[in-house]
């Protein structure tokens, strides 16, 4: 009697198992299947954007040689440049700014610090590109719109808001204990080295968030640097320029380096992506416990 | 509304500005006029000449430019730009007239730069009042150099968030105060103001909520449709990417980190990447069709109209952005649901609870309870969601020519299309406005309601 229960409960967990592995095989499918197309379009042979079969014919390397060598209309190695050279900056820049105002929310009191946090959480409902054109008015008027400048123009639109984006970075020094200030302070510490020789040290995982996060912006962003670049064409990002390649009058040629290209930048960004990934939780959770 | 009530002055000083404006001595009453000269005469030369210097320079720049700016500011501009035949070139020229965006612009800048500077004369007044009750006291005065190293320490407040505030200041503050101004004037295409505008009160106001006006009957359908995308498209993710979580984290799943590695692959290539892919897949001629009628399942000359049917359209966006965002919610979600106690699952197992009223009766309110920020966030998030529409959709199908948004556009995306496509400045602004309304409302309800608020207070 006991052993039939038994093995009738044995057997319905197997057949739950089977089914959630069933449901989760099926989601995955779902979830990988674009990913696989684009890499079987970026090697396909044949030209044009929709053809009558879902596997490509024949395979080519065509697609990623163009990229790289057909530089006539849209010079994907200098977008790569351009854009390299932004996430560079704009990434310094944003990872000072976003470490220090989380450390001074964190850990200093004083007068402004919740009418900071306010105005912050204020300024993050408006719709973010509601004031884009002012802000490309804005770099019109001090000079940054023409040329070279244009780098610039953009290294400052992308870390000028990094100092609102605190959230995260707060969080995980509040986890760090206080006591650990108190103990420097007593020891004669400035707060700048506490700053420095103390809490920067601690926080390895969300410094390492932070300058992925913000050096993957200027490569994941299109609207402001279409905005700012306008017809600038030798300025363009990476981002602009895939998404012309979409564009009507180039979509019959360029549509599978346009998925060369999608490969291209996707697999660095997938790296520093699930490389982050661990301390992306860690962050959320706080690492160092008291 | 208890949010803007006044708090308790947790930093008390007695160097305020009455007090030194009632009770300083000479120097610091000529402070008034003369930024610095009370720090000057008690020996903070540097910090005194510093405050002067300021004050030189916003005088000279307003002498210069600031006057001229702020005297614009309310007729913005008056002098049309005029066409010249210019009888020696054989060319038409244009004469310069004014440009109300830059005369509001630089308009606006000037006032937020006197804003500064009297904060910077109230710095300089309690400063030198406190120069004065400390000599007088016969205590120590910083000196310069004293005055650096504080900012290493009792101020470093000020070293560290000055630089951000001041980007803040220049790209976020500046251009939405410009914008908000933009609102209640008549820059837009409408009549050639778009050199030369004027202010108009409320009027873009009335336009929008007049049901009469092509604009008017086009804000109803765009909020309405605005507010069900967001709601769907937040609560699909959660409960998607929770269910999907729990399957992958349940006792009796093989294979965790495989299953989870799928899932975070695709949220590992760029989202405007996979938004774009999806698009191109989902066309009349695209691999989704293709694949469907190779499979038979359509008819060889059919394609099922992802963007082509206004309701079809609207269903395949949040079926779309369920696949974008679920990834996301995964990495966010599953930390949060280790945390829940095991003890209420074993209770209920106990009870003899199913697993969909162990879901309901238990997962669910907890992780409403634990999540309402971040609920708040992703549905204000979803009210702006600008890539997701204009890269999958970008708003088509279009049903009405008449107006001027599509089917699925969000007020985002109007905005977009209303400021960049049409170049209607002001009903732009409008719309950015109302949309900040509507989400502050929203957010503040909720936010009263939440644990977070009730516990840590106004924010």
């Amino acid at each position: 009697m006991a052993g039939q229960k038994m093995y009738s409960a044995k057997r319905r967990r197997f057949i739950n198992n089977s089914i959630v592995h069933v449901v989760l095989g099926v989601l995955a499918v779902i979830w990988v299947f674009p990913i696989v197309w684009v890499i079987l379009t970026s090697f396909r042979a044949e030209k044009g954007s929709y053809v009558s079969t879902f596997f490509p014919q024949s395979f080519t390397l065509d697609n990623y040689v163009k990229l790289f060598t057909d530089t006539s209309i849209l010079n994907f190695p200098q977008m790569f440049v351009n854009t390299l050279i932004i996430a560079v900056c704009s990434c310094i820049l944003s990872t000072f700014y976003v470490l220090a105002v989380s450390f001074c929310l964190s850990r200093l009191k004083f007068k402004l610090r919740r009418p900071y946090m306010n105005m912050a959480m204020i300024l993050g409902l408006f719709p973010g590109f509601m004031s884009m054109i002012a802000v490309y008015f804005i770099l019109k008027a001090l000079g940054l719109t023409e040329g070279s400048l244009i780098r610039l123009a953009l290294i400052l639109v992308y870390s000028g808001g990094a100092g609102l984006s605190f959230q995260i970075a707060k969080g995980f020094f509040d986890t760090i204990p206080i006591a650990v200030d108190e103990a420097a302070l007593l020891d004669g510490c400035t707060r700048w080295q506490i700053f420095t020789k103390i809490t920067l040290p601690l926080s390895k995982p969300i410094i390492i968030y932070t300058v992925l996060t913000s050096f993957m912006a200027p490569w994941l962003d299109f609207i402001f640097a279409k905005v700012i670049c306008r017809a600038n064409s030798d300025q363009y990002t990476i981002a602009i320029g895939l998404w012309q390649m979409l564009q009507k009058e180039y979509i019959d040629s360029w549509y599978t380096s346009f998925a060369a290209g999608a490969v291209l930048i996707s697999i660095p960004i997938a790296a520093l992506f699930l490389f982050m990934q661990r301390y992306y939780v860690d962050g959320l959770s706080g690492a160092v416990k008291g | 509304m208890e949010i803007f009530k006044k708090r308790v002055n947790d930093f008390p000083t007695p160097y305020t500005c009455t007090r030194a404006i009632r009770e300083g001595g000479i120097e610091t009453k000529l402070s008034m006029a003369l930024m610095g000269f009370g720090n000057i005469v008690h020996g903070q030369a540097v910090k005194g000449l510093i405050y002067l210097a300021i004050e030189v320079a916003y005088i000279v720049f307003m002498a210069v430019n600031g006057a001229g700016f702020l005297s614009m500011l309310p007729s913005l501009g008056t002098v049309p730009q005029e066409e010249v035949w210019d009888e020696a070139r054989q060319i038409y020229t244009y004469t310069e007239g004014d440009q109300s965006v830059l005369i509001l612009l630089y308009g606006v800048a000037t006032v937020l730069l006197t804003l500064l500077m009297f904060c910077a004369w109230r710095g300089a007044l309690r400063s030198a009042y406190k120069a004065e009750c400390l000599a007088k006291e016969g205590r120590h005065v910083n000196n310069f150099r004293e005055d650096l190293r504080s900012l290493l320490h009792e101020n470093l407040h000020r070293l560290l968030m000055t630089p951000p505030a001041v980007f803040i200041f220049a790209f976020t503050v500046l251009p939405l105060i410009f914008m908000i101004c933009m609102a209640f004037t008549n820059y837009s295409k409408i009549d050639n103001h778009l050199m030369l505008f004027d202010w108009v009160g409320l009027d873009n106001f009335a336009a929008l909520f007049d049901s009469g006006s092509i604009i008017g009957s086009t804000f109803w359908p765009v909020l309405v449709w605005t507010l069900v995308w967001a709601f769907f498209a937040t609560f699909s993710n959660y409960i998607f990417g929770m269910i999907v979580s729990l399957l992958i984290n349940r006792k009796g799943t093989r294979a965790k980190g495989f299953w989870r590695f799928c899932f975070v692959l695709s949220c590992a290539v760029p989202m405007f990447v996979s938004l774009l892919i999806m698009r191109t897949m989902l066309q009349p001629e695209g691999a989704v069709n293709v694949l469907l009628r190779n499979l038979g399942w359509i008819a060889q000359d059919a394609s099922l109209p992802f963007f082509t049917d206004p309701t079809w359209a609207r269903v395949t966006v949040i079926v779309v952005n369920i696949w974008v965002g679920v990834p996301y919610t995964l990495l966010q979600l599953t930390g949060v649901l280790q945390n829940i106690p095991g003890e209420l699952y074993e209770a209920a197992r106990v009870d003899g609870a199913n697993a969909f009223q162990t879901f309901t009766k238990i997962t669910l309110p907890y992780m409403l309870y634990v999540t309402t920020p971040y609920l708040i966030v992703t549905f204000t998030g979803n009210v702006n969601n600008f890539n997701v529409i204009y890269l999958l959709s970008g708003g088509d199908p279009v049903t009405d020519l008449a107006s001027t948004a599509g089917s699925t556009d969000l007020l985002v995306t109007w905005l977009y299309k209303l400021t960049i496509d049409k170049q209607y400045y002001n009903i732009g602004a409008v719309i950015g406005i109302l949309t900040f309304i509507i989400l502050a409302v929203g957010a503040l309800f909720t936010y009263r309601n939440s644990r977070s608020y009730k516990e840590e207070g106004g924010f």
